[in-house]
């Protein structure tokens, strides 16, 4: 009967009857998708308000502990982020695309100013994450967790190098479009690995990953290491690739392009926030996804194929990371190099992106720029020395993600946290039912 | 039955098991013909041998010996395949990369970390917990035996911080995955994080940027008086550290608690049907906590092998995803201490392998490290024979 992978929908706690739980081979770790419902009760947006706020929280206490002023050093963050960007409202202007009119804007724009500079950066990586966040969000709205996000987006940059680097006679739009199609492809058959193993073995998806990750930090490694196929060929004790061919490079909208401005990229990563939101809640395949999520037995008694979904689901997730990956190399980085692969951890991040997200497409973004802020703030190109060594700071960034992630997973701490505040405040929240049903 | 075919029918000596494990030893031999103390120069005897353990690999599969037949089967054509390669490269640099003594003293060195997170690994998946954190607990253990070697002055208490600080890490993962019924890769995943945090965050905070001091107090190697004498056993046995001396009796250890004694039993039903264990009266929430706490020791004691016992010091992301080899390891062997162990052997094996590689090939040396990943995908995916976690692995238990 339990022939289909996906850990058997239903009630967790309680074994079907009759058939014994060991006969279930596919048990390894359940479909996260149960928790999802956990996920949605937890009261809106608050949960992971409260999430964040708590890892903050237990970072700048990690920091005080070790004798620095957590308030600096967080205000440090945030004005390293450039976020402050929008606190300096006066008089400025904007040219309007396409004339040489100029507008009044709240915002200074200018390329002199640091916190615009700054804040160019933070989006760079936002761009990023909204993609590898995406990747995981939507396999995990399949009840499949993708943990291969840092793989695919590799896969992403090799396939993104690799096309950049090789057809310097073509035009710029041809380039780019065949840049990123083939890497987002590549992303895709990658992820669709798991998703393909999982639908006809009923191999766990976090095992199956986990391995293609490293299989793909390898194959980095090899290929733009020392002697490789991707090495760049001026410099042979260099491990690093070429730099991609002008044609190949994205247009910078704001900011200097010669100093990492904001490419277009970041359109296109709205982009997919929109077709992640639209696919989920507009389309039949986003509406299989969803039942396969919810209950994958359920789902095939209503005649939708669990195998061809958990497949569909990787490769769509796969393609949003290999897309994080190209977009890094043709929009900023331009090169790749072994010590990349080995410190690269954006498509990590997408995990704590995705579930601080709850999956959702606005969740995303928010939870994107939030990381994204944090990861620029606290780099050694950004944070001010005298508050924090970046070394430092690059770590409380690693704890804080580590908190969310831990946070997120206690859930059901939060919510008991925020229904015994009920209990103490009844009268001010009486109109709100309490653990509503938000789905 | 009703084989008839080659191997002899009437002759009741071999099953088709043994058969298998035959085969399985002649694919090696294949390979091992080719490789310096035989150095056969003439590609059709690794070829010969080859084929024998192809033919005895099927003869197995037919008679539904299907896990070591298929072994059998690809240890023939990569014996066949590598034993040929081997003939037509040049002897000199065969000599260079496959001398023996080395290879397997860096095998044990290799093998020692993967083992220790392996079987912490079986401990806490046998309970029913899933342990991606295994990365993680092995680097907190490195950090902290640093520290403790460090600050303390002295090897042993180094060992001692790193137990405890592995088990906290893995407390941490207990607790939520236990009591808060998280997700437990989430959960592992955050442990991940957490201690590449917190070990960044101290190491730069307590060493700056000069690293650990060189003159860190060091697990010491055991000399075996009498064993140099010993011609190949001597050299590789002789002066292993004590860790691995350490691995080995955990191991067997280990081995013996999970299958012969009621503490086992227990640790193995709460993996595979929880709400039975409770039933009789095992708490499933004792039990549960007690391996995932061991896990993290025994992890975390891989780690301080890594930075107290091979390398004298500590840097960022040392660990650089042992830990997860460590899991592969104990996948690949399918959830059991001494099958875990052999896939330990095989992948520190492959490990210095590409480090003597590396000399006359520097690139494709480096894809050779991915092995370990492209077998445990092929031991997940089965066709190899499934390998089968426990039943309730990854599964939340609510006591009602």
């Amino acid at each position: 009967m339990s022939s289909e992978p996906g850990g058997g929908g239903g009630d967790l706690q309680t074994p079907p009857t009759g058939e014994p739980l060991a006969a279930d081979s596919t048990a390894y770790a359940p479909s996260v998708a149960e928790r999802l419902e956990i996920y949605q009760r937890a009261g809106g947006i608050v949960t992971p308000v409260i999430t964040a706020v708590f890892a903050f929280f237990m970072g700048g206490m990690v920091v005080l502990a070790t004798g620095h002023n957590p308030w600096k050093v967080y205000q440090g963050i945030f004005t390293g982020s450039g976020l402050n960007w929008f606190f300096h409202v006066g008089h400025h202007s904007i040219t309007v695309p396409f004339t040489s009119h100029h507008v009044w804007f709240p915002w200074n724009t200018s390329i002199q100013s640091n916190a615009a500079y700054n804040l160019q950066q933070t989006l760079i990586l936002t761009t990023t994450l909204i993609l590898t966040g995406l990747a995981v969000a939507f396999a995990f709205r399949c009840g499949l967790f993708n943990i291969g996000g840092q793989g695919q987006y590799l896969i992403g940059v090799i396939t993104g190098i690799w096309i950049g680097t090789t057809f310097p006679h073509l035009a710029r739009g041809p380039h780019i479009l065949l840049a990123i199609a083939v890497a987002s492809a590549c992303g895709a058959a990658w992820a669709a690995i798991a998703g393909f193993l999982k639908a006809t073995t009923g191999a766990h998806e976090v095992i199956t990953t986990i391995m293609l990750n490293w299989i793909a930090y390898w194959i980095g490694s090899y290929l733009f290491g020392q002697g490789g196929p991707l090495q760049n060929s001026t410099n042979p004790s260099v491990p690093v690739s070429d730099s991609v061919v002008n044609s190949a490079k994205l247009p910078v909208f704001w900011g200097n392009a010669a100093l990492q401005g904001l490419h277009i990229g970041f359109f296109i990563a709205l982009g997919a926030l929109v077709a992640f939101w639209f696919v989920l809640n507009r389309t039949t395949l986003g509406y299989e996804v969803r039942a396969v999520g919810f209950n994958p037995e359920a789902a095939r008694y209503g005649g939708i194929s669990v195998a061809r979904n958990y497949i569909v689901a990787m490769a769509i997730a796969g393609g949003f990371a290999g897309l994080a990956g190209v977009l890094d190399m043709l929009g900023y980085q331009y090169r790749f190099g072994v010590l990349d692969v080995q410190t690269s951890q954006l498509g990590f991040i997408g995990i704590a992106v995705a579930l601080l997200g709850r999956n959702k497409a606005v969740g995303v973004a928010l939870s994107a720029l939030l990381f994204a802020s944090l990861l620029y703030g606290t780099s050694s190109r950004s944070i001010d020395q005298t508050v924090l060594k970046p070394e430092l700071a690059g770590n409380l960034t690693l704890m804080i993600q580590a908190l969310v992630l831990l946070f997120v997973g206690a859930d059901v701490l939060i919510m008991a946290l925020w229904q015994a505040r009920r209990r103490v405040l009844p009268r001010r929240l009486k109109p709100s039912p309490p653990a509503s049903e938000t789905a | 039955m009703a084989v008839r075919a080659e191997p002899r029918p009437q002759w009741r000596g071999l099953t088709p098991r043994e058969t298998g494990v035959l085969g399985i030893l002649l694919g090696c031999f294949a390979f091992l013909l080719a490789l310096p103390p035989i150095s056969a120069r003439a590609p059709w005897w690794p070829a010969l041998a080859g084929l024998a353990a192809i033919g005895a690999g099927i003869w197995a599969l037919t008679s539904g010996v299907r896990r070591i037949g298929w072994f059998a089967i690809s240890a023939g054509i990569l014996g066949t395949v590598l034993g040929v390669l081997a003939t037509n490269t040049a002897a000199s640099k065969l000599d260079y990369v496959v001398s023996w003594t080395p290879l397997f003293t860096a095998m044990f060195a290799f093998a020692t970390p993967l083992t220790f997170a392996a079987i912490g690994g079986m401990f806490s998946e046998r309970s029913g917990v899933v342990n991606i954190g295994l990365e993680g607990m092995m680097l907190t253990g490195a950090f902290f035996a640093v520290l403790g070697a460090d600050k303390l002055g002295n090897w042993s208490l180094g060992l001692l911080c790193a137990v405890v600080a592995g088990g906290v890490a893995a407390l941490i993962h207990a607790f939520v995955s236990i009591h808060l019924r998280a997700d437990q890769i989430v959960s592992g995943t955050a442990i991940n994080f957490l201690a590449l945090g917190v070990t960044g965050y101290f190491f730069i905070q307590v060493y700056g940027d000069n690293g650990t001091p060189g003159s860190i107090s060091q697990v010491p190697n055991v000399n075996i008086p009498g064993i140099d004498r010993i011609q190949f056993i001597g050299d590789v046995f002789g002066h292993l550290n004590l860790m691995i001396w350490l691995m080995f009796a955990t191991l067997i250890v280990s081995y013996i608690v999970m299958f012969r004694t009621p503490l086992g039993l227990r640790i193995r039903s709460v993996g595979e049907h929880p709400r039975a264990a409770d039933t009789v009266g095992i708490s499933v929430y004792k039990t549960r906590y007690g391996a995932v706490i061991l896990s993290g020791m025994l992890s975390a004691l891989g780690g301080a092998y890594l930075s107290i016992g091979f390398l004298g010091s500590f840097n960022e992301n040392m660990t650089a995803g042992r830990g997860f080899i460590g899991l592969a390891a104990l996948i690949f062997g399918n959830w059991r201490p001494f099958g875990a162990f052999a896939a330990a052997l095989l992948f520190g094996f492959s490990t210095a392998l590409s480090f003597r590689l590396a000399d006359p090939w520097p690139s494709p040396s480096v894809l050779f490290q991915a092995l370990p990943y492209v077998l445990t995908l092929i031991a997940v995916v089965g066709v190899i024979g499934r390998s089968i976690p426990p039943a309730a692995s990854g599964r939340p238990y609510r006591k009602q």
